[in-house]
């Protein structure tokens, strides 16, 4: 296992199992601080899980996940979570504002007052994010670029060091895509730790210094160099691979008709 | 309108405000059907707790509807989580099976007593005047039924302003609510903890048939204009104070059931409303 100086996040032979089907299995590493970190695999390799078990939303069958070497309920504040947009109802009653607001409860608690200098917090997120103007707008009239914005601002407003963020670039136009990741830079270079589950290989090379490479597995962790090999590649996505070949050695065998006439 | 008038409307009112308010949230979370699960499965535990005790008194049937209500909640999960059972099925399945009970108990049982199968299902709102009370002895006498609901609103009003930020967030993105250390669990049962009291003090007055329509028609009309949580509250609340006023004029109008009544009024005024949104906004 690669040894790390000063860890952002560390999981110990952590395994998850949903309905006796393992998903993630016997999973070790260290991640460093301050780096902008891509979680890679195919679907279904466990990325969104291996995020979740991070962060205590799924239950452990064995195995830790320690977060700036210390249990996660002893640090949550420094820690934003980024969930995948399809995963809430937009359709909600609430402004933007609203949502961005969230990203103050955890400071605030359940019931303490709302300050002005949340509101200044929320504002600045929203300016970040370039959604000022969008502020009162209820969240169903977004699009789904401008979702993920609140979401970051979300994530911004709760001004946490370590950010872990759940496919932040499916359904969002190239714009958003280009400034979310200008946005995630900018964060590292302030020394946040920023953790990214990713699945387009050919911007991963441009977007991560650090990357997890996972098939249910872990098949390697480290600076981007020495993961992206292309043996390392070829095994993390063998799977795939491998069936979607046979179904184009079957076609050419029988001649089958792909295309009806 | 002489007073009788005046308590059935304000009683109306006052069960259509407690299933209001918790109603908006079931309607936010997709589970307008839990609730109307729980508005069934509370009626065993009303009879049990009344053949146990053998009075009517409120103070021990409302424990025990309680009871009843997050006994069909943890069944349905538990159907759910750990026999993967498909979510409709499971709550089709949990709640006729536990509404059932009720109704063998209710006939079996209880046939020589004021607890029947008529007042089980419509509810006996047009009678709420007769049965009077007041809190301290010769001091001000209103509809028994009015003070339990006015008594569980006031509740309600507390637990959802204490509780907005947990309730709020939890309904809205519960995976976010847990990474910063909110248990959606605990507000999960909070919220059905809500449903299954406002489904039993409904249940006296509107019957296990009409609750649910009073738990989601309103706060679903409300979604269609609210832009913000704490105005789809307001709204839910404003319709069905509509609902129960012109539901009471239609019923004394044709002299029919007020609780029928009410819940025309409310899939009038959906419909009404569905219209409206589609020209005005």
């Amino acid at each position: 296992m690669k040894e790390v100086k000063s860890s952002s996040v560390e999981v110990h032979n952590l395994t998850v199992i949903y309905h006796r089907k393992p998903v993630l299995w016997n999973i070790d590493f260290q991640l460093p601080e301050g780096k902008l970190i891509g979680i890679m695999g195919p679907n279904g390799a466990g990325k969104s899980t291996l995020m979740k078990a991070i962060l205590g939303l799924v239950p452990l069958n064995s195995g830790y996940a320690k977060i700036y070497d210390q249990d996660l309920k002893d640090v949550r504040s420094r820690v934003s979570y980024i969930p995948q947009r399809q995963t809430v109802d937009w359709d909600f009653p609430a402004t933007v504002k609203d949502v961005v607001m969230m990203g103050r409860y955890q400071h605030r608690g359940l019931f303490g007052r709302i300050t002005a200098k949340d509101k200044e917090i929320v504002d600045e997120a929203l300016e970040q994010v370039a959604m000022q103007s969008f502020k009162n707008r209820q969240i169903a009239q977004l699009s789904g670029g401008q979702q993920q914005r609140v979401f970051l601002a979300r994530a911004l407003a709760q001004q946490a060091d370590l950010y872990l963020l759940d496919e932040p670039f499916v359904g969002v136009d190239a714009s958003t895509e280009e400034s979310i990741v200008s946005m995630l830079r900018s964060l590292r270079d302030q020394g946040k730790t920023l953790i990214v589950v990713h699945h387009d290989l050919h911007t991963a090379r441009d977007y991560f210094d650090w990357i997890v490479l996972l098939n249910a597995s872990l098949i390697g962790v480290g600076p981007l160099d020495e993961i992206f090999t292309d043996e390392k590649l070829r095994t993390t996505y063998s799977g795939k691979l491998t069936v979607l070949s046979q179904v184009g050695d079957r076609l050419r065998e029988k001649n089958f008709p792909v295309r009806e006439k | 309108m002489n007073s009788n008038d005046l308590w059935i409307v304000f009683t109306a009112i006052a069960v259509a405000l407690i299933c209001a308010l918790p109603g908006c949230f079931l309607v936010l979370r997709r589970m307008a059907m839990v609730g109307d699960a729980i508005s069934h499965a509370v009626l065993p535990g009303i009879v049990i707790a009344y053949l146990l005790s053998g009075s009517r008194n409120t103070m021990y049937i409302l424990p025990g509807a309680a009871a009843a209500g997050m006994l069909v909640t943890v069944l349905i999960e538990w159907l759910q989580k750990r026999l993967r059972v498909q979510s409709d099925a499971s709550i089709g399945l949990v709640y006729t099976l536990l509404f059932a009970i009720g109704v063998i108990l209710v006939t079996a049982f209880t046939a020589q007593t004021d607890l029947d199968q008529e007042c089980v299902l419509y509810g006996e709102i047009a009678y709420v005047p007769f049965d009077m009370m007041s809190i301290v002895d010769g001091g001000f006498s209103a509809p028994r039924q009015l003070w339990i609901a006015s008594g569980l609103l006031t509740v309600l009003i507390i637990v959802i302003t204490l509780g907005y930020r947990g309730l709020y967030l939890s309904t809205f993105d519960p995976g976010y609510a847990t990474a910063i250390g909110i248990s959606v669990v605990f507000w999960h049962y909070i919220l059905m903890s809500m449903v299954s009291l406002a489904a039993v003090v409904s249940f006296e007055s509107v019957g296990a048939v009409l609750v649910v329509a009073l738990l989601t028609g309103p706060p679903a009309i409300a979604s269609l204009f609210a832009k913000r949580l704490p105005l789809m509250l307001l709204l839910a609340c404003v319709f069905g104070v509509l609902a129960c006023v012109f539901g009471y004029l239609i019923a004394s109008f044709l002299n029919a059931s007020i609780s029928g009544s009410i819940a025309v009024v409310i899939g009038v005024l959906y419909a009404f409303s569905l219209v409206i949104k589609k020209i005005f906004f």
